[in-house]
C-alpha cells in the first residue's frame, strides 16, 4: 500500500469563538481528484488554507507523502494553490507569472524558459508567455493559474473554487478541462466548492462538509445515491423532504405517517428505525414516475395523485410542482423528456408512483 | 439658443481653472522670466541678456548651494520613502477597521499645527539647552551640553518629518489595493519575504512610490522654513538664497533667474525619476 499523497488526522481549527474545522480525518491517494463540498461557512476554505500552510491547525496532524507538515511554512510545502480569484500577478507578464516559482528555487534562466514554455503548451496555451495578464480571457487565465502551479511539480494541487467567477457555459467547459488536465498531469487535486455539479462531475471522491465536520466521504455515485446523513441527502442534488413518524416497521419496510397525513412505505435504513420514532424522508424528483391514468395497483409502491401547481421549464431539467391530493404536501417531480407530458399545465391531475427503495429516511431529533 | 446656453455653462465652469492658471501661474512666471533676462546696466537702464544666469554659474557659492539643495532633497526623499513604506504597509495591510483609522489619524494630527510651530518643537528638543541634551546630561552620558541643532542632520530630520505624511498617504492608498491573495500566492509558490517585496509588493506600489517621491521631493526642494530654522546660518538652502536676492539684496533680476533654475532642476529630477522607474506622470498622478 502506497502512502497517500495527503493525510489529515483529526484536524481541528479553533478560532476565538468557534470551531471552524472539527476533527476531520481523510486521506487522498496519489493521482486522484478529491473534492470537498459544502455550503459557504462550513469550514472548507479554512481546511484548504491549513493544507496550504496559511493557517496552523489547533490540533491533529497533516501529512503530505507521509511527512508531517505541521509548523512548515507555506513556501516550504510541496503543495501549490489555485486561488479563488486566481491571484495572477498583474505586474508581470504570463511567462514571468509561470516562472515565478522556479525563480524562487534558483533555477537557471534558460531552464525556466524551457519549462515555462513546456507547461504552457501542456495546458494548451503555447506562445502566450509575452502577453499581459489582462489580455487573456477568463478560461485562459484559469489555465495559466494551473500552469503556474504545475510547473513546480507539486505533490498536491489545491483549488479554491476557481470556477466561481466564470459564466455558466465556460464553467461547464472548464469542468471537463480541469478533469482532463488532472489526468494529464496525474497530480493529486484537492478541490473545494459549494457547487455540487462541479464536485460530482470531476471528482474521484467527494467529502461533504457541514459545520466543520465531514458528513460523508465517498464516490460521487455513493454520495448521490446513498447519502449517509440527512444533510448530504438534502445538500447534494434535489430532494423532496417529508417529516413524519414511524407507525410500523416490518419486513424491511417502514410505514411512515407524514405530518400531512399521508402514508409512505420506505425501505428501512441500515441503522434501523423503531416504531414511533420521528423521521425525515428524502425522495429524489427523478425517482418519481408520472402517469396520466391510474397505474395498476402495486402493494410495494407509493401511489398518489396530484394537481399541477406549476411547471418550471428549464430544458432538460424541467420540473413540475404537484400538490398531493390527499396530504396537501408539495412534491417536485422531474418532467420526463419523452414528450408525453409536453402539454402539462397548471390544474391538470397526474398520478405519481415511487417504490420504497428509492427514498432515504433518517431519524429526526425530537422537536 | 440651447447650444449658446451650453457654451456659457462650459465657460463658466472652466473660468476658475483658467483664472487660476493664467493669473497665478502663467503671468507670474512670464513676468519673472522677463525680469530674469534683464540685465541692469545703469540706474533704471536694462538690457536683455542671460547675464543673470551666467552670474549663477560663475559664482561657486550659488551653484554649490544649488547642488547641495538638490542632493539633500533627494536624500530626504529616499529617507522618507524608507521610513514611510513600513508605516504605510503596516497601516494598509496589517491593521483593519478602527485601528487603521486611528493610526492614519495619528499620522495626520501633527499637520493640524502650523509648520512653524512644529519646527519650533524640534528646536525645543534639539537645542543646546533642549530636552535631548539635558536628558543625556542627566543620565551622565555626556559631561557638557550638546548642540544638536544647526547642522545638516537636523535639517534632514526636519525635512523628513514635515513631508512624511505626503509619502504615507499615496503609499497607503496603493498598498490598500494590493490583493492579499497575491502575497499569499507568492508564498505558496515558494517566495520568501524579500522576493515577494521585490517582485510583487513594490511593483504594485510603484505608482504610489513615485507620486509620493515627487511630492516629497518638491516639498523639500521648495522648503524655506525648516532649513533656515534648523540649519542655522551655516547651512545654506537655495530657497534662502532666492529670498535674500529678492528681499535683502533687492536684486530681483538674479532672484528671478534663481527661481527659474530651481524650476528647471525640479522638472529635470522628476523627469529622470519617472524615466528610471518606468512610470508616466499621468499614470502616477491620475490615480
Amino acid at each position: 500500500m502506497n502512502t497517500p499523497d495527503l493525510e489529515c488526522r483529526d484536524l481541528v481549527k479553533d478560532f476565538d469563538d468557534f470551531r471552524a474545522v472539527d476533527h476531520v480525518s481523510f486521506d487522498v491517494p496519489q493521482g486522484s481528484f478529491f473534492s470537498i463540498l459544502g455550503p459557504s461557512g462550513c469550514g472548507k476554505t479554512t481546511l484548504l488554507r491549513m493544507i496550504a500552510g496559511f493557517q496552523e491547525p489547533s490540533a491533529g496532524d497533516l501529512l503530505i507523502k507521509g511527512r508531517s507538515m505541521v509548523g512548515v511554512p507555506p513556501n516550504k510545502r510541496p503543495v501549490s494553490m489555485v486561488f479563488q480569484h486566481l491571484a495572477l500577478f498583474p505586474t508581470m507578464n504570463i511567462g514571468d507569472n509561470v516562472g515565478f516559482g522556479l525563480r524562487q528555487r534558483g533555477v537557471g534562466r534558460s531552464e525556466i524558459k524551457d519549462r515555462m514554455e513546456q507547461v504552457l503548451a501542456r495546458v494548451g496555451l503555447p506562445g502566450v508567455s509575452g502577453r499581459r495578464v489582462d489580455q487573456l480571457s477568463g478560461g485562459q487565465k484559469q489555465r495559466v493559474a494551473i500552469a503556474r502551479c504545475m510547473v513546480l511539480e507539486p505533490d498536491v494541487l489545491l483549488l479554491d473554487e476557481p470556477l466561481g467567477a466564470l459564466d455558466l457555459k465556460l464553467r461547464e467547459h472548464m469542468k471537463i478541462e480541469l478533469k482532463s488536465l488532472q489526468a494529464e498531469f496525474n497530480t493529486t487535486f484537492v478541490y473545494i466548492t459549494h457547487d455540487q455539479s462541479e464536485a460530482l462531475v470531476m471528482s474521484d471522491n467527494i467529502a461533504v462538509m457541514n459545520h466543520g465536520r465531514f458528513e460523508q466521504i465517498g464516490s460521487p455515485h455513493d454520495v448521490y445515491y446513498n447519502p449517509a446523513t440527512a444533510f448530504v441527502a438534502g445538500f447534494v442534488g434535489e430532494a423532496n423532504r417529508f417529516e413524519g413518524r414511524v407507525v410500523e416497521a416490518s419486513d424491511g419496510i417502514l410505514s411512515v405517517e407524514t405530518t400531512g397525513g399521508a402514508r409512505l412505505r420506505v425501505t428501512v435504513p441500515e441503522n434501523g428505525l423503531a416504531s414511533g420514532q420521528r423521521v425525515q424522508v428524502y425522495l429524489r424528483p427523478e425517482a418519481i414516475a408520472l402517469s396520466k391514468s391510474a397505474p395498476a395497483a402495486d402493494p410495494n409502491a407509493n401511489d398518489g395523485q396530484g394537481i399541477v401547481e406549476s411547471v418550471l421549464f428549464n430544458g432538460a431539467n424541467s420540473m413540475v410542482i404537484l400538490r398531493d391530493a390527499t396530504s396537501g404536501a408539495t412534491l417536485s417531480v422531474t418532467l420526463p423528456q419523452t414528450g408525453a407530458f409536453a402539454g402539462l399545465s397548471k390544474g391538470d391531475t397526474v398520478f405519481t408512483r415511487w417504490t420504497a427503495d428509492q427514498a432515504r429516511s433518517y431519524p429526526l431529533a425530537e422537536a | 439658443m440651447r447650444s449658446d446656453h451650453q457654451k456659457l455653462g462650459f465657460y463658466l465652469l472652466i473660468a476658475p481653472l483658467l483664472l487660476w492658471l493664467v493669473l497665478l501661474i502663467l503671468l507670474p512666471h512670464l513676468g519673472l522670466f522677463i525680469v530674469s533676462i534683464s540685465e541692469k546696466v545703469g540706474v533704471r537702464e536694462y538690457e536683455t541678456g542671460f547675464g543673470n544666469y551666467a552670474a549663477f554659474f560663475s559664482e561657486p557659492l550659488y551653484w554649490r548651494t544649488f547642488a547641495r539643495t538638490a542632493i539633500m532633497s533627494i536624500l530626504a526623499t529616499a529617507l522618507t520613502l524608507i521610513l514611510g513604506f513600513p508605516i504605510a504597509y503596516y497601516i494598509a495591510k496589517l491593521t483593519r477597521g478602527r485601528t487603521k483609522t486611528t493610526l492614519f489619524m495619528m499620522c495626520l494630527i501633527p499637520f493640524w499645527v502650523s509648520e512653524l510651530v512644529r519646527t519650533f518643537g524640534w528646536m525645543i528638543l534639539l537645542r543646546e539647552t533642549g530636552v535631548f541634551s539635558q536628558t543625556l546630561q542627566y543620565l551622565g552620558l555626556t559631561a557638557g551640553p550638546i548642540e544638536f541643532l544647526y547642522n545638516d542632520a537636523a535639517i534632514m530630520v526636519g525635512l523628513v518629518y514635515t513631508s512624511i505624511l505626503f509619502m504615507i498617504v499615496p503609499l497607503v492608498t496603493t498598498l490598500d489595493s494590493l490583493d492579499d491573495s497575491l502575497v499569499e500566492a507568492g508564498y505558496d509558490l515558494g517566495g520568501n519575504g524579500y522576493s515577494i517585496l521585490r517582485e510583487i509588493v513594490i511593483p504594485h506600489a510603484m505608482p504610489g512610490i513615485v507620486s509620493g517621491c515627487i511630492v516629497v521631493f518638491m516639498l523639500s526642494l521648495g522648503n524655506y522654513l525648516t532649513p533656515i530654522l534648523l540649519g542655522g546660518k551655516d547651512s545654506l538652502w537655495f530657497t534662502g538664497m532666492i529670498y535674500s536676492q529678492f528681499i535683502t539684496r533687492f536684486n530681483w533680476e538674479l532672484g528671478s533667474a534663481f527661481g527659474f533654475l530651481l524650476l528647471a532642476l525640479s522638472s529635470a529630477v522628476v523627469f529622470i525619476g519617472l524615466k528610471l522607474s518606468r512610470q508616466s506622470l499621468s499614470e502616477t498622478m491620475g490615480r
